[in-house]
């Protein structure tokens, strides 16, 4: 399962930087998304993979580790606040810019 | 203590002069008098000691953990400068006050000057590396302002950035030194590391920390090559090059090597570093000396001569030598300004420089000439004057030099030539200004001599030349005396202060020297005629201005690389930098990569879920130039996280990737209506495989970085958060007890970032109208139809229904699943829907909000929550909780986190909305732009 795991952040991570690293705004949002997602995966993943053992105190059962799950429930609500100023940047851009080139130096749309 | 008041008075002291200025140019120049007085007043009972015998120290804990405190030291060399560096700063205060005219600001003049001669104090006195260093910039940055002193003058402003580029280079190299010699020793303090000669000497590194500091020497004292700053600061008002160019701050260098002498000295390396720098120097100087026609350019370049001198005898590493050496500090410190206030005198008088143009003033101002003419005799070396004892010493030293075997002949031969040459500059200084026929075109005629007090302290130097040059046993012997034994660590050998030893050989060099020298001056017509057709020299100071000229359009040309205008250029070397500086130090990889983790079984399930996370990504990317499906296969993405989520024991997670994954795909599909829908293959081959390359290597890394992770095993801090989460914070529901109990002050953090990114999304959206995408590339496919009477019907029914559950997942949250943030995103999502479905204006009928005021409600009470706790005495964002029995309902439990979690709920709907609804709202004001357009 351990190797599923990586593989699954390896394809997430170079999905996304492929993606970054375009010329247009919306593949950029989906890529830095993307990114967001693996680096979330990978958060969680340090808590290492446990399964039915959601972190509730009161039982005597080990259970998965809470702190990276608290870490990356933030980080996915800021993922979002991030995504959407991105995103809305882009939109400005277009708007003052003309185009929707990263650069801005796109022929006008 | 009293090493360290003087320097504070002369430092603190510098900023009255600007304020007394307003009292009168008399009371200023008063005022810096009697600070300087008053820092000779204080040193006097230290210097009373060490003429006594004993050494002064000084320490004030500063940083004793970084192992820097402010130790000051003051023994026989310090006693010297002190003695050259406060006496000589009263002599140029009162030359100045007559120097400098009405109008220019002398506050400032003086301030600056105090400034320096307290940071000269400071190198002098400093008993600590890195405090010498301080103090030494500081005289660097202060003959800076001091050099720029009439900062219209183009010509100063020059000169002042080349002094600076040049010493401040020279400064950092010491500084390096510095550091490798405090790594030697193990210790900054000086007076330690003196006593480690021998240590510092057999080390490995000694040749590159004697090289960096000699480096900041020979810069500072102006050394061949680095000498072209010095007549570049002639700019200076003359007081400065009196004081800091030839009396005091270019013998800093000089300083530095006899206060080290002990320590890096004694070497082979030494010898012919040194020595050869010097002898260079000297010869350089003394030639370049003869052929200037600025008074001061000549003075300038003599100045550089005979620092090379002195460098030259430290060189030659005897104690005898360094002897000689610092006589010849002392001497050259009283002729020299002695000169440079002449010179002074007659650009004063005669408003000119230029020896074409003065001639025969000797008549028109008889005191200056003569005044000038002892101390240029003593420049030359003329007997009855100290400049002749302390040449002759040198000429002596000359001779007995072992080491160079068979060219040991040489040297005695250079100096003489260095003489003759001296004596040929001296000559013209005397001949070409004061005789030679009648003043040709002076902007200023008839000159005449200055008021009296402007020449008493030209008169009292030239005075010491003559007194020290014909008593020397009774006159400079002790000081001297005192400053070589400083110097050495030790008594120095017997020698003899004298104007007559016999007819010796130094003797008769000084003779072919005086003779020489004036030979050449009369033969100076060929001589200029031959120097003209010469002009070979490859001019330093041209060749540093070609440099910085080089190192800006190198600056230039790398800023055009790395910063072209193209985000995906910084975006590509981000990356690179961020796999190169993971991949580099991983690859010797003693460690393996898989850990001793036993793996887990692999159920059918998850596989099947990882496949298609895996797909819906490389679906995503291979579709990113149909936006729309991209978009669609982005959202599995998303979905399957959240299954991972459950999979793994995450409930908590899930529900919030499920809401964010909602309200994301959401916010997407608004702002696609805004941009092209499709696109065409932007980037060339060769990038895309750049940047395929770069993904896979990046991908790779992570993947790698996460299996070694995964296989091994790891200590977690949460077993304290496990144990106290039921008695500490009233929760089962451990992550959320860490959101908002444990861990709050970040919650509270995040939730202010999450209000900050939707302020500056409505900043952004402000009275931006954006037509919708261009189908330029496709055809647009957006549905005609505005709002589907099924899906409004049936939000309208669900909105309850979702409210009731974001209550649920709110008051369970503490101890299942759920919370504030997760209570929040379902609020916001069921009222998205309603504008979704019915539209804004419909909605807006309903329920007319200002979500700025929800969010800033969220934000406030989750910041009083956290307060409050203030207000029972304990830190903040204590929690407290309690349980109540409440009829019906039976037994509840009330906590205070569950009011920050209130907050957080707040903050979040807010946000959301306001960034959702704001975007919505694009469609309909560009509509009614359009309209009203």
């Amino acid at each position: 399962m351990e190797a599923v795991a990586a593989l699954t952040v390896a394809v997430l991570v170079a999905c996304g930087v492929y993606l970054a690293l375009r010329g247009r705004t919306f593949p950029v949002v989906l890529g830095l998304s993307l990114l967001s997602y693996a680096v979330n995966l990978f958060l969680f993943l340090t808590g290492r993979l446990v399964t039915g053992a959601p972190p509730l105190a009161g039982g005597s059962a080990p259970t998965a580790d809470p702190l990276p799950q608290a870490l990356v429930l933030t980080a996915i609500v800021i993922g979002f606040g991030m995504t959407a100023f991105v995103v809305i940047l882009s939109l400005r851009a277009r708007g003052e810019l003309g185009n929707d080139h990263v650069d801005g130096k796109g022929e006008k749309t | 203590m009293n090493l360290l008041f003087a320097i504070l008075l002369l430092l603190s002291g510098a900023v009255l002069p600007p304020l007394t200025i307003r009292l009168g140019r008399a009371a200023c120049a008063w005022t810096a008098a009697a600070i300087n007085a008053g820092a000779l007043l204080l040193m006097a009972a230290p210097l009373v000691q060490v003429f006594r015998g004993n050494t002064v120290e000084a320490s004030w804990s500063w940083l004793p953990q970084a192992g820097f405190d402010i130790l000051l030291r003051l023994d026989g060399l310090a006693v010297l400068f002190v003695l050259l560096i406060l006496g000589m700063g009263l002599l140029i205060i009162l030359y100045a006050h007559y120097y400098l005219a009405a109008h220019e600001p002398a506050g400032r003049f003086y301030g600056l000057l105090l400034l320096f001669m307290g940071s000269m104090l400071g190198i002098v006195l400093a008993d600590h590396l890195l405090l010498l260093l301080v103090f030494w910039e500081m005289t660097s940055l202060s003959s800076f302002l001091l050099i720029s002193f009439w900062h219209h003058r183009p010509e100063a402003r020059c000169g002042a950035r080349m002094a600076l580029a040049v010493t401040g280079t020279g400064g950092l190299a010491m500084l390096a030194g510095f550091l490798l010699l405090a790594h030697i020793t193990g210790s900054s303090r000086i007076s330690v590391i003196l006593a480690a000669g021998d240590i510092i000497r057999g080390h490995p590194l000694y040749a590159p920390t004697l090289l960096l500091i000699l480096l900041g020497a020979f810069t500072k004292s102006a050394q061949f090559p680095f000498h072209f700053w010095l007549p570049q600061a002639m700019a200076a008002p003359t007081p400065v090059s009196a004081y800091l160019h030839s009396a005091t701050m270019v013998k800093a260098g000089v300083f530095l090597l006899a206060r080290l002498f002990p320590a890096l000295a004694g070497t082979d390396l030494w010898f012919f570093v040194v020595g050869g720098t010097g002898l260079a120097t000297l010869l350089f100087g003394a030639y370049t000396a003869l052929f200037q026609h600025d008074l001061k350019g000549l003075l300038a370049y003599s100045t550089i001569s005979h620092l090379g001198l002195i460098i030259l005898l430290f060189g030659i590493d005897s104690p005898l030598a360094a002897v000689a050496g610092l006589f010849h500090i002392i001497n050259h410190a009283t002729f020299k300004a002695s000169l440079f206030m002449a010179a002074g005198i007659i650009d004063h008088e005669t408003g000119t420089r230029d020896m074409r143009l003065i001639n025969g003033l000797a008549k028109y101002m008889p005191y200056t000439a003569t005044l000038a003419m002892v101390a240029a005799s003593a420049m030359a070396g003329v007997p009855l004057l100290n400049g002749f004892l302390s040449k002759e010493m040198f000429f002596a030293e000359t001779l007995h030099l072992g080491i160079l075997g068979s060219a040991s002949r040489l040297l005695p031969a250079a100096a003489t030539l260095a003489g003759i040459f001296a004596v040929a500059y001296s000559a013209r200084f005397v001949h070409d200004v004061f005789f030679n026929g009648e003043p040709v075109n002076l902007p200023r005629y008839p000159p005449h001599d200055p008021p009296r007090y402007m020449m008493i302290p030209a008169a009292l130097l030239a005075g010491v030349c003559l007194v020290v040059g014909i008593l020397p046993a009774h006159t400079v012997a002790p000081t001297l005396n005192l400053a070589a034994n400083g110097m050495l660590g030790g008594p120095p050998p017997q020698y003899s202060l004298a104007l007559w030893h016999g007819l010796t050989t130094p003797f008769l060099m000084s003779l072919v020297a005086l003779f020489g020298g004036i030979i050449l001056y009369s033969l100076r017509h060929n001589l200029f005629a031959f120097h003209r057709r010469l002009a070979f020299a490859p001019d330093a100071r041209a060749l540093f201005w070609i440099a910085i000229e080089r190192l800006i359009e190198i600056a230039r040309v790398a800023t055009s690389i790395l910063e072209n205008g193209s985000l995906q250029r910084y975006a590509a070397l981000l990356l690179f930098a961020a796999l190169a500086a993971v991949a580099i130090p991983s690859i010797p990889g003693n460690a393996p990569l898989t850990g001793p983790l036993p793996l887990s079984p692999i159920d059918p399930l998850t596989l099947l879920g990882a496949l298609v996370m895996m797909t819906a990504a490389v679906t995503t990317l291979l579709w990113h130039r149909r936006r729309l499906q991209a978009l669609i296969a982005f959202s599995v993405v998303g979905l399957v996280a959240a299954l991972a989520f459950v999979r793994f024991s995450a409930p908590d997670l899930a529900l919030t990737q499920l809401s964010v994954e909602v309200v994301t795909i959401m916010l997407l599909l608004l702002a696609l209506f805004f941009l092209p829908q499709q696109d065409r293959a932007e980037s060339s081959p060769l990038r895309r495989s750049r940047d395929l390359l770069l993904a896979l290597g990046l991908g790779a890394g992570a993947g790698l970085l996460t299996w070694g992770i995964l296989t091994r095993p790891f200590q977690s801090i949460s077993g304290y958060y496990m144990a106290n989460s039921l008695p500490g914070g009233g929760g089962a529901n451990v992550v959320n007890v860490i959101l908002v109990d444990f861990r709050g002050f970040d919650t509270l953090g995040e939730i202010t970032v999450l209000a900050a990114a939707a302020i500056g999304i409505f900043a952004l959206l402000h009275n931006l109208c954006l037509p919708p995408g261009p189908d330029s590339y496709g055809k647009r496919f957006w549905s005609d139809e505005r709002h589907p009477l099924v899906l409004a019907l049936s939000t309208r029914f669900l909105l309850p229904l979702a409210l009731l559950v974001s209550i649920f997942l709110f008051l369970r949250g503490h101890h299942a699943p759920g919370g504030g943030f997760i209570a929040g995103l379902v609020t916001a999502i069921a009222l998205i829907l309603q504008y979704m479905a019915s539209g804004i204006a419909w909605t807006r009928r309903r329920w007319h909000l200002h979500y700025h005021p929800v969010i800033a409600c969220g934000i406030l009470l989750a910041a009083a929550t956290g307060a409050g706790s203030w207000l029972v005495g304990r830190p903040f964002l204590t929690s407290a909780f309690g349980h109540f029995h409440l009829p019906l309902l039976g037994d509840i439990e009330l906590a205070s986190a569950m009011l920050f979690d209130l907050g957080v709920y707040l903050s979040v709907v807010g946000v959301v909305l306001l960034i959702l609804a704001t975007l919505g709202k694009l469609t309909g004001r560009c509509a009614e732009a359009r309209r009203s357009s």
